[in-house]
């Protein structure tokens, strides 16, 4: 992985840049226009001023009429001028904040259709990190970059024009010479890279090491782990300093370095053009406006060089962005049959194996038949596969052999969507996103009416405490619930299925957060829900339990003991035990 | 912004020498045209071509000593901005440690992510810029107004008009931007709360099919956030066409007082370019400041937004070691709550109103209650999470406000409702408990949390390493393991806040009979809502609506308290009944 980006590199992260500013192509040769028109404007001016000082020879020799209409001549090109400059900057802000958008967009698409196993095994923050900040300056290298590099190149040619036009041989030399000054740019550009590359990987560790302390910030007072989460945060910070003074330092080396060169060019230019005025090939006012222009010549050189440093930068970030959009997606679903909308919920397991990682096997031969409408409870010890199992109803993970079928289709033969819209879902890990409670009830059926999300709020009891907050179904939460309790935001997920009652149900621990007094007051609720409908329930309360249909004891990814309530006690194994367990003392 | 910058005392050395080289480097190449004059008047007037090479030579020899004056500013330019960096970043991360509860509860974490990384960023690279930039461009703007005066007092007066106008259109707009790019960094707040929401809730979002309207709620903060971009964009954008038109009409007004001048004989046509060319420096310069002073502005932003997380006090404070209380450990009531109420920060009602019990040491205490009766709130005012607003907390006899923060929080071990583990060995995190505690340690406290087995079956066992955030380790594993991390430090006091909701019965059994027989015998609180976890505790306290409606042993509630004989029966239906009359 990490090799084949070394072998492709920077030119190749050229490539994927220039595809993105491809689409904006007719507004990049505006941009260019208009540097084009507003350097030639910039150099002409001079040349105005020059004509306009001709006019002042000395006392009684100055031609007022000569000098007022070159004045107006110089105000109108000021104006032109400062209009074009004004529109290239807008323009160029508006092809890198959009391209910038664009990627952005982009890699965002990407997280959408990562394949769980992806985002499961990677740090949020490392994540967000490229997305955010990398894209961040990314854009600010690629702003540097057309600001300074067009004008740059534009006004070289400028000049170069004037020098050749003045004295073929001393443009000569000079052109000679500023292949020094890319040389050295260049040379400490691929030097500074790997630094930038460093430092960009150093951020993203300390980026992911934020977001989990400060997600997790209670934890950590609770511990009093403080001091040894700021040692740990210095010793990760002490190393984005080395990397960054080293990237900083070594990266600021190559204005310094080309200017001196260019300054070798002056006295070069100097010394053979005072030598040639010795000789008297040229005079002397010449070599000054030679010398004038060798300077308006080098100094682009100069920019442009630290728009270079500024772009590997880019580029560092960029190829961090790219990683992450060349990630592989998930099976497209494209192509696909849909699962009709009214599945009669019949789901069979065909020796169904799995595992997370290659050679540590979790699930092996697992076959399972439920019959629609079946309430199918899931119990066992912790670990033991259940909520994998989930994972592979709603094909989050895919099997490794075997197959899932719903009404006798393979899931990997049908869209991710048309399986899950038969699937309502409610896991033990609440999930709530920043919005009002109002969406966050319908997230499932963004049509539903007032009376239809209400109805759904009181079925699962989480009515009254919602018209308790400040601002009823309106509240807005913050990220991940803010300040609701465990509980309140588990009624707030049976809420979410409540509204959008879908043919099949999982229910992973649905109300482990909740008092057992509001659950036998949901419970009804519960049960007209199941109500026909293919239900997977995980739970450790016997009451949800009890009344299933079959119920599954799995251990270590198998399934031990399959049943109802009463034949499994008869049975007298490890249900038996499990369920005996839980009203002992030993 | 301004406070910020005084973290820069640290690098003081770095921070004056960085510019005063590069004024060093300045002055060098203002020399430059009066070698090349020479180099025409005397070199080339006099055809002299020894004087000619001889100043060439001094032309290089000052652009190798431009080169070096140069490296050197660089490099402690560089070097204070990165210390700066690192300082900051250091006080910002612990500064948020010392934030309490309900500041947490209010800030949110997406914001202090930026804040913590796009911002500094940002304000560490304009600090390099700055100290590079920031002195060299004015000290050249009026470096030339000064020669310009030597020249002709009257022509000069062209410069005193322009240099004040020239400020008041850089700052004017820098003004206007300030709280633009304010916005933009807001905006930017939401693209990374949507794209942390999508991974922290990526099954939810997929089992719900919400992938496309999160894609269009994302396209539609992105799109906000360009738009702010390039709504301050155009505006800082007139920066340097403004300035541009200013010099040059400077630049007719100059031309024309010089043309007067020399009508009346006094200048000379000589002297006019002179202070042309003076003008056009400034005009660089002006350049060169404006892209450093846009850069500038943002960084005010985000340097602000930094300073603003800097200057949230923490509402708890804690007194220092020295003058904190020291607890009476032979005191026989370990915990006492004082008619203590507590309402949270912007919340309409109490979440808990008149607290008012003893704990005795050693003592096991059962608090249930229903969804949102106060239970976790009531547990976290002993650890002094959350301040009461009424009442007082006594811990060892002492109001814990009274305690060192380490002394007190010491004393107590919390395993909190969500289990939360860390990136790093079983180990490492276990050590969170205490630091020093040996494998011999652990591995007992593994045994009481009914985790030792799991642990050896992983690979490398305390060695294991947990992926962030825990995620691969199942809810049941991940709860065991945070109340081994707090069986670890042997703390007086056990906290355990519906720690076992995602274990079996059987598990869930073996725990509670593994910490009624730990050796020490903590005084142990244990959240529940299953009223199996917690009959056979000394007391228990059965709170509804963030009042005690009941305390008492089992028995006494049962037939005395009308909302825990509901709750006791709402799990032990008739038929079970004879399981739990079995062990009553």
């Amino acid at each position: 992985m990490r090799n084949s980006h070394q072998k492709n590199g920077q030119p190749a992260t050229w490539q994927k840049v220039l595809h993105y500013i491809g689409a904006y192509k007719y507004l990049l040769a505006l941009s260019i226009l208009f540097a084009g028109l507003s350097v030639a404007l910039t150099l002409y001016i001079p040349l105005l001023i020059g004509h306009a000082i001709d006019c002042i020879l000395g006392p009684g020799q100055v031609d007022f009429a000569a000098l007022s209409g070159i004045m107006v001549k110089i105000a109108v090109a000021a104006v032109i001028t400062a209009l074009l400059q004004w529109l290239m900057n807008t323009v160029n802000n508006k092809i890198t904040f959009e391209v910038v958008r664009d990627i952005r967009d982009e890699a965002f698409q990407k997280i959408e259709i990562l394949p769980l196993r992806y985002i499961d095994s990677h740090a949020y923050g490392e994540i967000v990190s490229r997305v955010i900040s990398d894209a961040d300056q990314f854009g600010d290298g690629l702003l540097m970059g057309f600001t300074q590099l067009f004008t740059g190149v534009v006004t070289i040619l400028g000049t170069l024009i004037f020098m050749l036009s003045i004295h073929a041989g001393i443009a000569a030399v000079v052109v000679l010479m500023t292949p020094i000054s890319l040389f050295v740019a260049r040379f400490i550009a691929t030097r500074t890279h790997a630094m930038f590359r460093l430092q960009s990987e150093t951020r993203g560790e300390q980026t992911a090491f934020i977001d989990e302390m400060v997600n997790h910030q209670k934890v950590v007072q609770a511990f009093g782990h403080e001091d040894e989460n700021l040692e740990a945060f210095d010793e990760i910070n002490r190393r984005l300093s080395k990397y960054s003074l080293r990237a900083t330092f070594f990266s600021s080396l190559t204005n310094p370095g080309t200017r001196f060169v260019n300054n070798m060019v002056y006295a070069a230019v100097a010394l053979a053009g005072a030598l040639a005025a010795i000789g008297g090939g040229i005079m002397p006012g010449i070599l000054a406006s030679f010398l004038s222009y060798v300077n308006q010549y080098t100094k682009p050189f100069n920019e442009i060089s630290g728009v270079i440093t500024e772009l590997q930068n880019a580029l560092a970030c960029a190829e961090r962005v790219f990683a992450l959009i060349e990630e592989p997606p998930r099976s497209a679903d494209a192509g696909l049959a849909e699962l009709p909308e009214s599945v009669s919920g019949a789901v069979s397991l065909e020796n169904v194996a799995f595992s997370y990682v290659p050679d540590v096997s979790l699930i092996e031969g697992l076959c399972l038949e439920v019959q629609p409408g079946q309430r199918v409870a899931i119990v066992g010890p912790t670990g033991c596969g259940k909520t994998t199992l989930i994972n592979l109803l709603m094909r989050f993970y895919d099997v490794n052999a075997g197959a899932i079928r719903v009404d006798g289709a393979d899931i990997r033969e049908v869209t991710r969507h048309s399986l899950r819209r038969s699937y309502g879902m409610v896991l033990q890990e609440t999930w709530l996103k920043n919005g009002t409670i109002r969406d966050n009830i319908a997230m499932g059926k963004p049509d539903a009416s007032e009376e239809e999300i209400v109805a759904a709020a009181k079925a699962s009891h989480a009515h009254s405490f919602i018209k308790r907050l400040s601002d009823g179904y309106d509240t807005v939460i913050a990220e991940d619930g803010g300040s609701l309790s465990q509980g309140q935001k588990q009624l707030l997920c049976i809420a979410r299925v409540m509204l959008c009652l879908p043919p099949m149900l999982i229910l992973d621990e649905a109300t482990s957060s909740i008092d057992t007094r509001t659950e036998l007051k949901i419970q009804d609720a519960f049960a007209e829900m199941m109500k026909g409908r293919t239900s997977f329930i995980v739970a450790h309360r016997l009451s949800t339990i009890r009344d299933a249909d079959v119920i599954l004891v799995m251990k270590d990814g198998h399934i031990i003991e399959q049943g109802s309530h009463t034949q499994l006690l008869e049975k007298g194994g490890f249900y038996a035990t499990l369920y005996n367990s839980q009203f002992s003392l030993s | 912004m301004l406070q910020l910058l005084k973290h820069l005392r640290h690098y003081k050395k770095e921070s004056i020498l960085g510019p005063l080289f590069k004024l060093l480097e300045a002055l060098l190449e203002l020399l430059v045209p009066l070698v090349v004059a020479a180099i025409i008047d005397k070199g080339i007037g006099n055809a002299d071509k020894g004087y000619t090479v001889k100043m060439c030579l001094l032309l290089a020899g000052l652009g190798l000593v431009g080169l070096v004056s140069s490296v050197t500013a660089q490099y402690f330019a560089a070097k204070a901005a990165v210390g700066f960096g690192e300082k900051v970043r250091h006080l910002l991360f612990a500064h948020m440690q010392e934030l309490s509860y309900s500041e947490i509860d209010t800030i949110g974490t997406s914001t202090l992510i930026t804040r913590m990384t796009s911002d500094m960023n940002q304000v560490q690279g304009s600090v390099n810029m700055s100290l590079r930039l920031l002195l060299r461009s004015p000290f050249v703007v009026f470096g030339a107004m000064v020669m310009a005066f030597t020249v002709d007092a009257q022509a000069a007066l062209t410069f005193v008009v322009t240099i004040p106008l020239l400020s008041l259109v850089v700052f004017g707009i820098m003004l206007v931007c300030i709280p633009l790019y304010k916005r933009v960094q807001d905006k930017l707040d939401g693209v990374l709360c949507s794209v942390r929401e999508n991974l922290t809730g990526v099954r939810v979002i997929r089992a719900f099919r919400k992938e496309n309207e999160e894609i269009r709620r994302f396209q539609r903060r992105n799109e906000e956030l360009t738009a702010a971009q390039e709504f301050v964009g155009k505006i800082s954008a007139l920066m340097n066409p403004v300035t541009y038109v200013i010099i040059n009409a400077a630049v007719i007004a100059l031309v024309y007082v010089g043309a007067l001048r020399v009508e009346q004989g006094v200048l000379t046509q000589g002297a006019v370019v002179a202070l042309y060319n003076y003008m056009s420096q400034i005009l660089v310069e002006l350049v060169k400041l404006a892209n450093l002073i846009i850069g500038l502005t943002k960084s005010v932003a985000c340097g602000n937004r930094i300073q603003a997380v800097l200057d949230i006090p923490s509402s708890m404070v804690f007194p220092e070691a020295a003058a904190a209380a020291v607890a009476d450990k032979s005191h026989e009531t370990v915990v006492e709550f004082r008619h203590a109420s507590l309402r949270y920060a912007g919340a309409g009602g109490h979440a808990l109103t008149d607290m008012n019990f003893a704990v005795r040491r050693g003592e096991t205490v059962g608090i249930i209650g229903g969804t949102g009766a106060g239970k976790t709130s009531l547990v976290n005012l002993i650890p002094r999470f959350y301040d009461a607003s009424e009442g007082e907390v006594l811990v060892d006899g002492v109001n814990v406000k009274d305690y060192d923060k380490a002394a007190l929080r010491d004393k107590i071990g919390v395993v909190p409702q969500k289990a939360v583990l860390f990136k790093g060995t079983i180990r490492e995190n276990l050590q969170w408990g205490r630091g020093d505690a040996s494998d011999e340690e652990i591995q007992q406290a593994l045994v009481t949390a009914q985790a030792a087995e799991f642990v050896a079956d992983k690979e490398g066992g305390l060695d294991y390493e947990i992926a962030q955030g825990g995620k691969n380790l199942s809810g049941g594993q991940r709860q065991r393991l945070t109340i081994a991390r707090a069986l670890v430090r042997k703390p007086a006091i056990l906290i355990l806040d519906d720690s076992a909701s995602a274990l079996d019965f059987a598990t869930d059994a073996a725990l509670r009979k593994a910490i009624r027989n730990m050796p020490d015998s903590p005084t142990v609180f244990i959240v529940s809502q299953r009223a199996a976890s917690l009959m056979y505790a000394d007391k228990i306290v059965v709170l509804d609506d963030g009042n005690i409606v009941g305390m008492g042993r089992h028995d006494e509630l049962l037939s005395d308290c009308k909302v825990y004989a509901e709750i006791y029966h709402s799990q032990f239906k008739q038929e079970d009944g004879k399981a739990g009359e079995q062990h009553a």
